[in-house]
């Protein structure tokens, strides 16, 4: 077969499943790209923000008139200037009714809270004029003590926040005995005790940065009847909402517009302090003002990911069977409440039970003030945390048992027959097979082959020890229903919505409320109009990110944009199909219900006689010949609420070598399975699995947000912030198995966080597999050589010393 | 003040500018190369990567009076004629990139890194791209774009707009 032969056979089939190359593409690789630092409005003025160097402290006094001399400089606008005008940043997930939180303005007023927040605001014609006069406006700080660690923190004074009189924000319970899902773990921990096994563990989940390629960068124009705001955003839906209700902005007089965004992973699912500034700023100039942060202000002031401290407890029976687990964190919210802070640890509680059959579970999530940069959503957002706790729990209750971790895991997890199957965290799995998942990992990775490599490594004493860390993982995603959603407390919905257009020349506009940036919707809901409304893929063209274009949507974020706003957009070219089937039945003189509709076409049942959808379209835009009281007009829109959450699955599988001389940790081979339902394009599931797997080793491997004991960020570069490069990562050997979700029509599940999801603790487990027979009993992450090495020599100093005895 | 002169993308240019002005300061500002882009302040990402006299220089770690009397080649120089250059083609059809922030910069560096070596291996592959970071893709799919192109099977000579219409797998 010719490849152009192969290309028509593809264009046969239905266009969902195909692996579509992505049209997003053209612009992207050859330079013809609208990130928002890109764009220029006549007239624009830039802005600098002057950050505070120090995490705790009061303003004493501000000076800006060298500021405001230098050249260039057209104002320099301070906390005082601005007090009355720029409200409060909002935190849309206040988890508990008594939750403490300070006030959080955009720019300091008269007190700093962490190094990186903003105390002035310096508007000049060009952006090195701004940065030229940021040096001069001389900030006077009074030090406050700073609190730092979680645990000091919690213990009371110096407080973040000393008007609150406590660092602890909320405390939020699921207790599967009060819920009505399980037993009382307590009961669970104490028969344990006595007749069983009880694992109790402390991790660290240390603290990331989502570290877009692209800095966040504002643009907004206030001479329009609209103030139109361009803006590096996953979320210009709420970032329009926000503005009105923040700044008391009437909604219909803002457009928001995210045009190409370059990545986000969370970190742009925010409302941020700099979004309001640039607003006031183009407000108080009357001009156009930009503002594009550089990567160390992106760093220390974009939000934060993870910092959880997990004090965990699992008890089982003898012969392996987990029976409860208690769960008991500490999540870091560093100085401020954004967005969804205080609900990231949340998204968690679903999760640590994972995909095992505990009868009894207690979730307790404290949140925590210290002054560094706050936290936020980032890739995966609380579910990573709890899958890193349960993966490494499970591995280290196969070493006590002396159990093949693999084996104990298949003793305890769900059956494939069991679906669908209500947890003891009150959820309910549509659908899954992990023995399907584990069998094709299993074999795809060599794994009885790499065990018996393993011992003869051990056995000979080889410097090079090899590991196999093993991750068998769920996640819920689909956020969210939106009953769900007020349940926990959040002030928003779950929904998405779409509209099609079916234009007088039969060519089709999507309109989705997602907003990609990076996951490739417009080739995906291309596809899934194209199968629907049996019109070409290239005849498609999908709309987003822009609320004048798509007035109503809720974003692109938590694995969400396919499960709920790919829903969105079937549902509404039903809808067109149906107000065509009336228009083509008139025009065809034959009852609708005598109408099939397939490839595009309707056709009158048992004749030869038929109207293409397009058709159907132009006559509405003719309008000559309809039914009576027919509108002219076949577009639709929809909105779809999700019923539940979907839950994927796979067995994720590393092998891991350490140099236990160096303390080097080598990913040797990944394999991994994912059952993410039904596909609509491989090629993009299969770039999101990479992605995804690539930021999960990173946390385990290289990444952290360090600060010193001032409470300055020491890694606030990408000198000292390790972003893993093509050098540090291995090539992936990846596969599915399809269990198709029965939440949604489409029987599709979220991929964009699994890889993330399930990385981090096959590597740990894989590290640890390695050298626990050294006397290795944790690293803490990230499993850098220096702490790889370290944990040796401390094991082997107390092995020798026990040796001695 | 410098006056400058150099050819961008085929292009003489003759500019006053400021001594501190950075390459990619000039590029983007001034020659209105926007197809060249900042991911960061030191020297780390890659994203800003162009061609000097054919050799890949990240143009945030230049001056732009340093670039004086050279020829730069930017992302937006590559295509010829509404031909894509064969690595452009590649990265679409190995779906080498997702949000394309970092895909300028590293379609140039790839192109560098085949120039010195045209039958690199994956080790070299991966270690030659190791100035430029990419959040999205954990670099499989860059790494086989570059062994396309190494191999010669690279659909070069699709034409731009071509290459996207006919986007089915191959």
């Amino acid at each position: 077969m010719t490849a152009v032969d192969e290309r028509a056979a593809e264009a046969a089939g239905p266009e969902i499943g195909k692996a579509r190359r992505r049209k997003e593409d053209q612009r992207l690789i050859t330079g013809r790209t609208r990130f928002t630092d890109n764009l220029s409005v006549a007239g624009m003025l830039h802005l600098g923000m002057v950050r505070s160097p120090v995490a705790h402290a009061r303003i004493a006094a501000v000076d800006t008139s060298a500021a405001k001399a230098s050249p260039g400089v057209v104002a320099v606008l301070t906390g005082a200037d601005l007090a009355d005008k720029q409200g409060s940043l909002p935190c849309a997930w206040p988890i508990t009714a008594d939750q403490k939180a300070p006030n959080h303005p955009a720019v300091a007023v008269d007190h700093v809270s962490f190094a990186g927040e903003i105390v002035a605001v310096v508007v000049a014609r060009t952006a090195r004029e701004a940065r030229d006069a940021m040096e001069l406006v001389d900030v006077d700080y009074e030090g406050l003590p700073v609190v730092l660690d979680l645990e000091t923190a919690v213990a009371g004074a110096p407080y973040a926040h000393p008007e609150l009189g406590t660092n602890v924000s909320a405390t939020w319970v699921y207790d599967s005995a009060q819920a009505g899902t399980g037993t009382d773990v307590d009961d669970e921990i104490a028969k344990a005790r006595v007749d069983g096994v009880v694992i109790e563990r402390t991790f660290r989940q240390q603290r990331l940065i989502p570290a877009f390629m692209e800095p966040r960068s504002i643009l907004v124009d206030p001479t329009g009847e609209q103030l139109t705001v361009w803006s590096a955003t996953q979320v210009p839906h709420f970032v329009r909402i926000f503005l009105a209700l923040v700044l008391g902005i009437p909604e219909s007089k803002i457009r928001v517009i995210a045009p190409d965004v370059g990545g986000g992973f969370g970190g742009k699912l925010q409302f941020t302090p700099e979004e309001v500034l640039t607003v006031l700023a183009a407000q108080h100039t009357g001009k156009p003002c930009k503002y594009t942060e550089t990567r160390s202000e992106s760093l220390v002031s974009g939000h934060h990911g993870r910092d959880q401290l997990q004090r965990l407890t699992l008890a089982a029976t003898k012969d392996g069977t987990v029976t409860g687990l208690k769960v008991d964190l500490l999540a870091d919210m560093g100085a401020y409440l954004g967005l969804v802070t205080s609900g990231i640890p949340v998204l968690g509680a679903f999760m640590f039970n994972s995909i095992y059959k505990f009868a009894g579970y207690r979730f307790t999530d404290t949140n925590v003030f210290t002054n560094k940069t706050w936290t936020d959503a980032y890739r995966g957002a609380g579910r990573p945390e709890a899958t890193f706790a349960i993966e490494r729990l499970m591995d280290e209750l196969a070493a006590e048992l002396g159990r093949d971790p693999i084996e104990l895991r298949e003793q305890n997890w769900i059956k494939h027959e069991e679906f669908p199957f209500s947890t003891v965290a009150g959820m309910t799995y549509d659908s899954g097979n992990y023995e399907a998942a584990t069998a094709r990992a299993k074999e795809l990775f060599g794994y009885d082959e790499l065990r018996a490599e393993q011992m003869r490594r051990r056995e000979s004493g080889d410097p090079v020890q090899l590991g196999i860390g093993v991750s068998t993982f769920t996640e819920m995603c689909g956020l969210a229903p939106s009953r769900v959603l007020g349940a926990l407390n959040y002030v928003g919905g779950g929904w998405e919505h779409a509209s099609i257009r079916v234009l007088p020349t039969g060519k089709v506009e999507v309109v989705t409320g997602t907003s990609p940036h990076g996951q490739g919707h417009e080739t995906a809901w291309s596809q899934i109009v194209a199968d629907r409304l049996g019109v070409p893929f290239e005849d498609v063209e999908v709309l987003h990110g822009d609320t004048a274009i798509s007035p109503r949507g809720l974003d692109t974020y938590g694995s969400r944009s396919l499960v709920v706003g790919g829903m969105a957009v079937v549902k509404a070219a039903d809808k067109v199909i149906e107000k065509a089937r009336t228009i083509a039945a008139h025009l065809l003189e034959a009852s609708v219900d005598d109408l099939e509709f397939a490839g595009g076409r309707f056709t009158v049942k048992g004749t030869d006689k038929g109207m293409a959808l397009g058709e159907t379209a132009f006559a509405a835009f003719q309008g000559h010949n309809l039914p009576d009281g027919f509108e002219p007009c076949i577009d639709a829109d929809a909105t779809f609420d999700p019923v539940d959450f979907s839950f994927p699955h796979g067995t994720h599988l590393a092998a891991i070598e350490v140099d236990t001389e160096t303390g080097a940790v080598t990913v040797r081979k990944y394999v991994c399975v994912d059952d993410i339902g039904n596909v609509v394009n491989p090629l993009i599931v299969e770039g999101q699995v990479h992605g995804g797997l690539a930021q999960g080793i990173a946390q385990a491997l290289f990444e952290e947000a360090v600060y010193d004991e001032n409470g300055t960020l020491v890694s606030g570069s990408f000198v000292d912030y390790l972003v893993p490069s093509a050098a540090d990562l291995p090539s992936f050997i990846t596969d599915r198995t399809v269990s198709a979700s029965t939440t949604n029509d489409l029987g599709v599940k979220g991929v964009g966080e699994a890889g993330t999801i399930a990385s981090t603790p096959a590597i740990v487990n894989g590290v640890l597999d390695a050298i626990r027979h050294l006397g290795v009993q944790d690293v803490v992450m990230p499993c850098t050589p220096l702490k790889v090495w370290r944990a040796i020599q401390a094991a082997s100093s107390v092995t020798s010393k026990g040796g001695a005895a | 003040m410098t006056r400058i002169s150099v050819t961008v993308d085929g292009v003489e240019y003759s500019d006053e500018v400021e001594n501190r002005t950075l390459l990619v300061q000039y590029l983007r500002e001034q020659v209105g190369k926007t197809g060249t882009v900042i991911g960061c302040d030191t020297t780390n990402c890659g994203a800003c990567t162009v061609l000097l006299d054919g050799r890949s220089i990240k143009s945030c770690t230049m001056l732009a009076v340093q670039a004086d009397g050279h020829e730069i080649t930017t992302i937006e120089g590559l295509a010829q004629d509404g031909v894509l250059h064969p690595m452009q083609a590649a990265f679409h059809d190995t779906h080498a990139l997702q949000c394309g922030f970092c895909t300028p910069g590293m379609i140039m560096s790839s192109i560098d890194l085949l120039n010195d070596n045209a039958n690199p291996t994956e080790t070299e592959i991966r270690e030659g791209l190791e100035g430029n970071l990419c959040r999205c893709t954990g670099y499989q799919n860059i790494v086989k774009a570059v062994q396309q192109v190494a191999g010669g099977s690279a659909s070069a000579g699709a034409t731009a707009d071509a290459s996207v219409s006919t986007g089915a797998s191959s």
